[in-house]
């Protein structure tokens, strides 16, 4: 009964709480009863720091309001939050099993933090000697911040809150479930429904003649990282795919990804051939490449795309890997793409963080910028993802993509060279339904990169590959502003949920987990509650002009870092994005005037019937529709 | 037949960048005198040399012949292929096309022999010349002429005709503008402006100091120059002060005045009083000064604060240095150069300087701002009340008064601060190419620079676009308007009295750059409106929903007031302890930052953040490290490689402007049928009435779209510096379990 109370007032609340996360926080329109409050107040902007006014409830409650299933755990008085840029907040922090919970105690200057424990990467103790027998705790968090709280020690040698945090805040660790398992709240949308392989294929018009659809996977026998549903060159008969997939790294075979609509170039992924030391060939996989080629009758080559450093391709031979030889592969031209592995680039975010967080130096900002390469590794995958995209659309031929794996790097190419090449995938579905094929169901291992509820925090599979992949969306809507449905606040979405642990979308690590866990049944989809609220996540400034090829200039002249992202705690970067809200502003009151106009229109017809019909015709040739252009 | 080589008479071998070779040139003799074409000329313009033909370059492999001329006001390049209206630039220029290049707007030449480039300088000229000529020019556009297929006298003599008119001394009455106002006897100027206040009569002064309600006098004592010549003829200053206390020291020590604050304090600038040894002297000129610096503060309680600029605060040359070094990164010649740039990319912009003198520039205009917040009147203070005392009080006026943000306000700004205010323009622009080039330093862009970036901050404050100061970037190298073309009034009004008054004219009327009609279309000139400005609203509260972007979304940081100094005492007591439990956990940096004491600009940018946003009131800008950034579109707009097609921040614009074109349209419309009358023409253009191509791209409307390629750009030379880390690198890819198995 609760549930679809409250999932109605999402519906028919959404225009106006919108305007309380992003407008202002002192506005009193948002009712108690509206559930979605609390999942803004983690992906809003500004979750951390923010006013509530007199007439906000907010400024009256001691305590979160619950989401469904999430329960106090502890309450804890006369904490210090120790903020990097307030200084010191006397408060009362709450935790649940799904947030902490802190909140100012003075009446008249609210101040609430409202962290999801999903986003903690680890958690600190500052250290025992401190004057006046206070504790204080760091919380290094995932999503480019850090906490740190200060209280006083029990005399009665209780534990501190934050032991208790420690163990709810990694469940994995101690045995126990992320908070998304009991999470239960009704979406009107399901975001499980979201992506049908048969019908995304379908509506590349596969398969063909020159593709099929294979079920050699429907168990997971061939490939245990790889969907059920694979597209393959027609003319391959399964148990070829079995040798094929002998050859082929973790038994990932190349598979279609995409196929362009008229010249039926494709883009086709996989991960390394185990080529060894000794060179080693496989007759099976020759073939099989070649009938990629085929398939594809305008054009006589192929493309192998090795997103690595050569110098690593070369050096995983001795492991066994090793890339294609084009003594082997005749027609096919191997290029290496120099994106790096997921170490430099969990060093490289390590290294940003340090720059912008809390503080920025006050000289030195770009060489301090330019010493991280975090831009430099966003350039490379977008400028990996370009030449592939130019291959398949100017060059009209099919392109293999691979890493060593073909999980990270490899659903980063292909991700992006796709987005570029089709308008459907820079709309919301089609966002989503990027995310959930080439990231989700071919396997890249979210659950191993972020680590959810998972206390190793120096695991070295730990990286921020996804968040490269937004990133580099994001650098592409800032190039191409009208180009996609989505707007900015939709990725940082993504990229809080990523970590927050309150959404099945990004656990585990394949397929084949997801469904052994039942997580369809057991969990809500992040993008249930995305298309609940798709009012909210909307570019007002999108054209669809699906058909144009988006080419980025990806020269570093035209990357920026994503100060919305990365630096968002800091209240003095919070600058403002009006374009967005003045266009919405106008498009408002262009529908007044229409109407008004209309209404006008009415009144002169009905008071002189002959003069004004004549009249009455010419506004609407005046008022000419926005053009739509590129 | 054609003479194909350059000085031995060889056939052009592939130099520098070969694009044709010289079979594909064979053009008979006949057709080359029917294909030569003669520039579009101005009023008072005549040709001095031309060569025919010229190859000019356009990016690799391709290339247009036509004929290069030099005239007394431009290079000019007149290609055979006539340009249809498609290709032709959007924002199209009366006075200069695409392929002219104003004298004063060349930055530098280069000659090109056997691939090595070589700087040409002035003067030292010998009889040869190069077979391909680069010229650079300070918009940012690059020229490639290749001169070999010419014949070799007018090759020879174009190249001499080009260097010794842009890149030799030469004297003011040889700027442009005299030959044109020589011609054109009545020019329509300065009347067509009247929305700009020029501040060259006693009234303009008059109406701005009501406006102000500011309780300074107009002085007219300098007027025919008689006490000062670097002193405008008329000019406020406070009501204590006599016409004997400026003609004493000829001016110098006098408060000028700029500006009142509605709170009564005000903005002054002042030439500073020498520095002297003898204590007599100095004794009557501190007792000058304090008697001055108290006519400033006549009202108020509030001391008054001086800003001397004279102890080397933003040296002159330093900026042209920074500026230098900044703008080379943006005048490339082709695509390797782009690419090679681009990989050290941000410490190379550092390295320049520019931005953080940028940054420096709005941090002290900030500063002078809280003074006058605080009730504090300011007085700048430098030798010569001009150059940093110019570039402050205007940039000051900006941040603090709503109508020097509309276009009218900031063209009067422009009059009152710098043009009337006497910065010394043909000095500081080089435009007469002096040797001796200390004088030269680029403050007027740098004031466009701070403008632009406060533009970018805050854009609905602003009534003009950033195409708008980029234009009048550009214009200041137009040496046709009398705005950007002197030292003073005075050296204006004395250069353009005629020695011979007839009848009609006793002096020349050279036009201002204001006229914007001399130089655009009024259809260009929708581009210079910016759609984003929110006009202060009438009597309509109700129709206004007033948008809060963020000040309503700030946080409850506690007054300032009262915040420094838990903080610190906390610090005090803790930071030993705190470091030292900190001190392996890479986090130390955070102590450091908080303990950091905060500039007082910070803390008023921080409190001012904090209140609600008003377009129409004080704009501060951020001037942390990211919020600073490099004007795109001035800089990127020729270089065809950074061209985003079909992207790019003007679409968003675009989009914008047509949306508030609509919006107009049917707001006529409703007036029409309310008085069931023909309503009047639109008021307010954009760049929807405008013919824009159907595919924009992120040179709008600058470059024009024939170097559109279907292909996009791909990098080149992507040389990764990752030493530090590359133990990282070697390490095993992706996957740390189970790489041995094989």
């Amino acid at each position: 009964m609760e549930k679809s109370e409250s999932s109605e007032s999402l519906g028919s609340k959404l225009s106006s709480s919108r305007q309380a996360s992003i407008d202002s926080l002192s506005s009193s329109s948002t009712s108690r009863s509206d559930r979605s409050f609390h999942l803004r107040s983690n992906t809003c902007k500004s979750p951390e720091l923010r006013v509530l006014g007199d007439s906000n409830n907010w400024a009256d409650l001691e305590e979160p309001q619950l989401l469904p299933n999430e329960s106090l755990k502890e309450t804890v008085k006369d904490v210090t939050y120790i903020c990097p840029f307030m200084g010191m907040i006397r408060g009362t922090l709450t935790v649940t099993n799904y947030r902490l919970f802190f909140k100012r105690v003075e009446k008249d200057s609210a101040f609430v933090l409202d962290v999801p424990l999903g986003v903690i990467s680890r958690i600190e103790k500052a250290g025992g000697a401190l004057s006046r027998g206070e504790v204080s705790y760091v919380l290094v968090c995932k999503d480019i911040r850090n906490l740190k709280f200060a209280h006083k020690q029990d005399t009665q040698g209780r534990t501190s809150v934050f032991e208790t945090v420690m163990k709810l805040a990694f469940p994995v660790s101690h045995n126990l479930q992320v908070f998304a398992y009991e999470y239960g709240q009704i979406y009107p949308e399901n975001g499980w429904k979201v992506y049908d392989p048969s019908a995304e294929y379908k509506r590349m018009g596969l398969p063909n003649e020159s593709w099929r659809m294979t079920r050699i996977n429907e168990h997971y026998e061939l490939c245990d990282t790889y969907p059920v549903m694979l597209l393959v060159p027609a003319n391959i008969p399964d148990e070829d795919l079995k040798r094929v997939a002998t050859f082929r790294a973790k038994n990932r075979i190349p598979v279609l990804s995409w196929i362009h609509p008229e010249s039926q170039a494709t883009v086709v992924r996989c991960s390394q051939p185990m080529v060894g030391a000794n060179g080693k060939r496989s007759k099976d996989d020759e073939k099989y490449l070649q009938a990629i080629m085929d398939a594809n009758a305008q054009s006589h080559k192929l493309f192998i795309f090795d997103a690595r450093p050569s110098v690593n391709a070369v050096a995983n031979k001795t492991k066994g890997g090793g890339f294609e030889s084009e003594d082997a592969y005749q027609n096919a031209e191997l290029v290496f793409l120099d994106i790096h592995n997921i170490h430099v680039m969990r060093e490289s975010l390590r290294k940003l963080k340090e720059v912008v967080y809390p503080n920025i130096e006050e000289s030195h900002w770009l060489s301090n910028l330019e010493s991280t390469h975090w831009l430099e590794h966003i350039k490379l995958i977008l400028a990996g993802a370009l030449r592939i995209a130019d291959k398949v659309e100017s060059g009209k031929t099919s392109v293999v993509i691979h890493c060593s794996d073909g999980w990270d790097r490899t659903a980063q190419l292909t991700s992006l060279a796709m987005l570029m090449l089709d308008g459907h995938y820079r709309t919301v579905r089609g966002f989503q339904v990027l995310i959930e094929k080439e990231w989700l169901t071919f396997g890249h291992r979210f659950q191993m990169r972020i680590g959810h509820g998972d206390k190793n925090h120096s695991d070295a599979d730990r990286s921020p590959v996804f968040l490269q992949f937004i990133d580099c969306v994001w650098q592409l809507t800032r190039q191409f502003p009208a180009a996609f449905e989505f707007n900015e606040f939709f990725l940082i979405t993504i990229l809080d949920h990523l970590y927050s642990c309150l959404f099945g979308t990004f656990l585990c690590n394949s397929e084949q987990q997801r469904i052994k866990e039942g997580l369809q049944k057991k969990t809500v989809s992040l993008w249930s509650y995305i298309n609940s609220h798709l009012e909210e996540f909307l570019n007002p400034l999108y054209v669809n002009y699906s058909h144009h090829v988006l080419y980025p200039v990806v020269s570093m002249r035209h990357l920026e870092l994503w100060v919305g992202y990365y630096i968002r705690w800091n209240p003095r970067m919070r600058l403002q994005e009006p374009i967005h809200h003045c266009y919405k502003e106008l498009l408002l009151k262009r529908a007044e005037l229409k109407k008004k106009v209309e209404e006008l229109q009415r009144e002169l017809i009905s008071r002189s019937a002959s003069s004004s019909s004549e009249r009455a015709a010419s506004p609407t040739r005046s008022v000419t529709p926005v053009q739509t252009f590129v | 037949m054609l003479s194909l080589g350059s000085g031995g008479g060889k056939a052009a071998k592939p130099s520098f960048i070969s694009y044709v070779t010289p079979e594909e040139i064979k053009i008979k003799d006949g057709e080359i005198s029917r294909k030569q074409k003669q520039p579009d000329l101005q009023p008072g313009e005549v040709i001095f040399c031309s060569a025919y033909p010229v190859l000019k370059c356009e990016g690799p492999q391709r290339g247009v012949y036509g004929t290069l001329c030099c005239t007394n006001f431009k290079i000019s390049f007149i290609s055979e292929e006539s340009l249809s209206e498609e290709t032709a630039p959007p924002l199209s220029n009366k006075l200069l096309g695409e392929n002219d290049i104003a004298l004063s707007c060349v930055d530098q030449i280069y000659g090109v022999r056997d691939e090595k480039k070589k700087l040409i300088i002035g003067g030292q000229v010998k009889n040869k010349y190069p077979p391909k000529l680069l010229i650079y020019c300070k918009d940012f556009r690059v020229f490639q002429f290749c001169l070999s297929y010419a014949k070799e006298e007018e090759a020879k003599k174009i190249f001499q005709g080009i260097v010794h008119h842009s890149l030799e001394p030469k004297s003011l009455k040889c700027a442009f503008a005299f030959s044109y106002c020589e011609e054109v006897l009545s020019p329509e100027v300065s009347k067509k402006i009247p929305a700009t206040v020029m501040f060259e009569s006693k009234d303009n002064w008059k109406l701005e100091l009501n406006r102000t309600r500011s309780s300074c006098k107009v002085a007219h004592v300098n007027e025919n120059y008689v006490v000062s010549e670097r002193l405008p003829q008329y000019f406020a200053v406070p009501f204590a002060v006599s016409d004997e206390d400026i003609r004493k020291f000829k001016g110098q020590g006098v408060p000028l005045w700029c500006w009142s604050h509605s709170n009564g304090s005000a903005l002054f600038k002042m030439s500073a009083l020498p520095n002297v040894q003898d204590d007599g002297t100095s004794q009557v000129y501190q007792m000058f000064v304090d008697r001055m610096t108290n006519a400033v503060c006549q009202n108020q309680m509030y001391p008054v604060k001086t800003q001397d600029f004279s102890s080397g605060f933003l040296p002159l040359a330093d900026l042209q240095q920074s500026y230098n070094k900044f703008k080379q990164f943006f005048l490339i010649d082709n695509t390797a150069e782009f690419w090679l740039s681009d990989v050290k990319w941000f410490s190379s912009i550092e390295n320049t300087g520019w931005l953080e003198k940028i940054q420096e520039c709005l941090n002290k205009a900030t500063e002078i701002v809280l003074s006058l917040e605080e009730e504090n009147s300011c007085v700048l203070m430098i030798e010569d009340c001009s150059d940093l005392c110019c570039l402050f009080s205007s940039l000051v006026q900006v941040m603090l008064d709503p109508y020097y943000r509309t276009t009218p306000g900031f063209q009067s700004l422009i009059q009152k601060e710098w043009v009337v205010g006497g910065h010394s323009f043909l000095d500081r622009c080089n435009h007469l190419y002096q040797k001796e080039k200390e004088s030269q330093s680029p403050l007027f862009l740098l004031f466009l620079e701070c403008v632009w970036q406060l533009l970018q901050q805050h854009a609905p404050a602003f009534q003009f676009s950033e195409t708008y100061l980029t234009v009048v970037s550009d214009s200041v190298h137009i040496p046709l308007f009398s705005t950007f073309l002197f030292n003073s009034q005075h050296q204006r009004d004395t250069a353009t009295k005629l020695e011979y008054p007839d009848s009609q004219r006793h002096s020349l009327m050279i036009p201002s750059v204001w006229d914007w009609s001399l130089q655009f279309d009024w259809k260009v000139q929708a581009l210079f409106t910016n759609p984003l400005y929110v006009e202060k609203p009438k009597q309509d509260k109700a129709l206004r929903k007033p948008y809060r972007p963020k000040h309503q979304r700030q946080f409850s940081l506690p007054n300032s007031s009262s915040k420094p100094s838990p903080r610190k005492s906390f610090f005090k007591e803790e930071t030993d302890n705190l470091k030292k439990m900190l001190s392996g956990m890479r986090i130390g940096k955070w102590i450091n930052a908080t303990e950091m004491q905060l500039s007082a600009t910070r803390q008023f940018y921080e409190s001012w953040q904090r209140k609600p946003l008003d377009y129409h009131g004080l704009i501060l800008p951020c001037l942390d490290g990211p919020a600073i950034k490099i004007w795109l579109q001035r800089y990127l707009r020729w270089i065809p490689e950074a061209q985003i097609f079909g992207g790019g921040s003007v679409l968003t614009m675009k989009k914008v402007s047509d949306l508030a074109a609509e919006i107009e349209d049917l707001k006529n419309e409703m007036e029409k049928m309310a008085h069931n009358m023909h309503a009047g023409n639109t008021k307010k253009l954009f760049f929807s009435s405008f013919h824009a191509p159907t595919r924009l791209s992120s040179s709008f409307p600058f470059a024009s779209l024939r170097t559109w390629s279907t292909r996009p750009v791909i990098p080149t030379s992507i040389v990764q510096s990752l030493g530090s880390v590359s133990n990282l690198a070697e390490k095993e890819d992706e996957d740390t379990e189970g790489v041995e198995v094989f």
